[in-house]
């Protein structure tokens, strides 16, 4: 536990500053009223307009501790948003319109797997092709329009609430929990990170590294896929062109802000998610702040450059220096940082 | 003029007109690239088979060089007119020469030309200043002289329909001091982004509680805003007045439904003007003038949404 907690300092540090940040131009951050049946205030909005991107985060947290990334996850999202909105509007009713979505998730993750563990295809390119392609697969599926449907049991899974909370906040969270668990409390973890150590002697020591390499794109797949869902539902309609644009981006950019290195092994999907909610709190804070909408970008591209920068590997250390508590348990990541380029601590 | 074919015939018959017609017009599209521009190209086909003129549709699907091709084989094959719906504004200068050399007419739908007005017979377009203006001057009628803070949805930042419609807005409501834009923020002519950023108006402004009316800059944000405000337990329509732009199907349910209260149209029927212009240039010679604007049409609730739906669901929009 408390190695669990020394692992997501930074990022729950990172995240506190950011809700102080907002709070100077937002006093009321922490106000949050039960109307209508529903928890109404930031923080719940930002779990709540956060779900997409931590849906992503946890399945690419896995397949970049593979030494992998995937770059077609927002047009896996249109793909799967798309399919449901037309199962709805065939008639096909909730489960099967759920069932298509994540079967469809699941395929576009096999097909990615495929071209990087039995091709060898290295994965930024071999996702690319999905990437550019999957927005024409989900524009054929909704033939082009937005395509809108009336299905108020679908439409709870994005804008309805569980005792008050969101269901994607709670749909996000039940997958991490799942994810995490799976990957922690069997050896699959472990695994997932020798492959991305080293794949080679990995597969040496008798991993059947391509089954867990496709499996890992899969389960980016399905998150994938979980994301598009809500993302459809939220809106009542599937929009094949902007549905998960560029949020690919913003899932890498949480893995990164998690403090995972993009050049594999060890992971925590905690502090992906926390990443997540960073990036999040952001994105709250500036339309709440009320600058002009061509300063939303700067102000994102600045604060995530003082993140990054601060929990980089020269700076960290010597801002946990500073730190008496913590100045012993520092040292040794220090030194062991240059050999493995990784994240040794935890 | 050319040969005539049975259906050009038949044409000038209906319309009762000795002089020539144009009965073969040529038409290089940009592509489907939105469901409004598909909308155009079905307005477009039906125009034309309402006036008895044989169309040729080229899909340039994005490529201008796609469209000039296009544009030499419509003058290769002797085409009475040519209508163009630009894809970029620059480089024309060659094609269209070559066009006016064979005296052959072309006319520019939605979009313009870095190019001599000379080259082309005129442009029909709408404008997006004027389409704010409409939506701004609704407003300030709606409300009747009530204090009114508004809330924008811009377009994507620094795209002009984005910094047009927010100009003509703001010039809509000028002049009337109760009407105040408190905030404005962009949602990228998305529902997704309009829904999330009208989520965080409604939270910075007391619960949507000092929010009196919400302008989009499309109907598509209007849309995501509308649920968003339902959500928030307000009523679209009633507690917050919505008016947006683009007069797609989907916002007039929501007119229909009195979750929206008015929509400014830009309308797919470029052809029509473009048709018309023709039509008077063959009969004697008429010179249109160099922009025809399209009329903005403002519908409200009164307007009959409903039938206006049934109207515009089947345009491919």
């Amino acid at each position: 536990m408390k190695s669990v907690l020394r692992r997501i300092a930074p990022q729950l540090l990172t995240l506190a500053a950011v809700i102080v940040l907002v709070s100077i131009y937002f006093p009321n951050f922490w106000q949050i009223v039960y109307v209508n049946d529903r928890l109404v205030g930031i923080p719940i909005d930002v779990i709540k307009r956060g779900a997409p991107v931590a849906l992503l985060a946890i399945g690419m947290t896995l397949v970049i501790a593979t030494r992998g990334i995937d770059l077609s996850v927002g047009a896996v999202m249109a793909i799967c948003g798309a399919s449901a909105a037309w199962s709805i509007d065939q008639g096909f009713g909730l489960w099967a319109a759920l069932g298509i979505a994540i079967f469809a998730g699941l395929v576009c993750g096999l097909w990615n797997g495929l071209l990087v563990a039995v091709f060898n295809i290295q994965p930024i390119v071999a996702t690319l092709i999905l990437m550019v392609a999957g927005r024409g697969i989900a524009q054929l599926i909704t033939g082009g329009t937005i395509l809108t449907f009336d299905n108020d049991a679908f439409s709870y899974l994005g804008s309805g609430t569980l005792l008050g909370v969101p269901v994607p906040a709670v749909i996000w969270v039940l997958t991490g929990i799942g994810v995490g668990l799976l990957v922690r409390r069997t050896a699959l973890g472990l695994l997932v990170e020798s492959i991305g150590v080293n794949l080679r002697a990995s597969t040496l020591t008798g991993i059947n590294s391509r089954v867990l390499l496709i499996a890992v794109y899969m389960g980016s797949g399905f998150c994938a896929a979980l994301a598009g869902i809500i993302a459809t539902a939220d809106i009542r309609g599937a929009d094949a062109n902007n549905a998960g644009l560029w949020l690919e981006l913003d899932a890498i950019l949480a893995v990164v802000i998690g403090g995972n290195s993009l050049l594999g092994g060890r992971f925590s999907i905690l502090a992906s998610v926390l990443g997540a909610m960073i990036i999040q709190t952001i994105n709250t804070g500036i339309l709440l702040a009320g600058f002009p909408s061509e300063f939303n970008l700067v102000i994102k591209a600045v604060l995530v450059i003082i993140i990054l920068v601060l929990q980089s590997p020269r700076v960290l250390p010597q801002l946990a220096y500073l730190w008496p508590g913590r100045r012993n348990t520092t040292t040794p990541a220090k030194t062991a940082a240059p050999n493995s380029g990784t994240e040794t601590k935890t | 003029m050319l040969k005539r074919t049975l259906m050009g015939s038949v044409a000038v018959f209906a319309f009762g007109a000795a002089a020539a017609h144009a009965q073969t017009i040529g038409f290089s599209q940009i592509g489907s690239e939105s469901g409004w521009r598909a909308a155009e190209t079905t307005v477009t086909m039906q125009e034309a088979e309402a006036r008895g003129i044989d169309l040729r549709f080229s899909d340039a699907q994005q490529r201008q060089e796609n469209q000039i091709a296009a544009l030499r084989s419509f003058i290769a094959q002797g085409v009475d007119a040519i209508l163009l719906a630009p894809v970029v504004a620059t480089g024309w200068d060659s094609v269209l020469e070559e066009a006016a050399e064979a005296e052959i007419p072309v006319v520019l739908l939605d979009r313009m030309v870095d190019s001599d007005p000379d080259l082309y017979l005129t442009a029909v377009g709408s404008d997006l200043v004027h389409e704010g203006r409409v939506a701004g001057e609704w407003l300030v009628g709606a409300v009747d002289g009530a204090e009114c803070r508004v809330v924008e949805l811009q377009g994507t930042t620094g795209s002009s329909p984005a910094i047009d419609r927010k100009n003509g807005f703001e010039q809509g409501i000028a002049g009337a001091d109760n009407i105040e834009i408190v905030r404005s923020q962009t949602g990228d002519f998305t529902r997704t982004r309009g829904k999330e950023v009208m989520e965080s108006f409604l939270q910075a402004e007391n619960g949507g509680a000092d929010i009196c009316a919400l302008y989009a800059h499309n109907d598509d944000m209007a849309v995501g805003a509308i649920q968003a405000i339902k959500e928030a337990g307000l009523n679209p329509g009633t507690d917050i007045l919505v008016v947006s732009i683009d007069a797609v199907p989907d916002i007039f349910l929501a007119l229909a439904a009195g979750e929206a209260n008015a929509t400014v149209e830009l309308t797919p029927n470029m052809a029509g003007p473009a048709f018309d212009a023709l039509e008077a240039y063959f009969a004697d010679g008429t010179v249109p003038e160099k922009f025809i604007q399209t009329e903005s049409r403002l519908y409200t609730q009164d307007d009959d949404p409903a039938g206006e739906y049934e109207a515009r669901k089947d345009l491919g929009y």
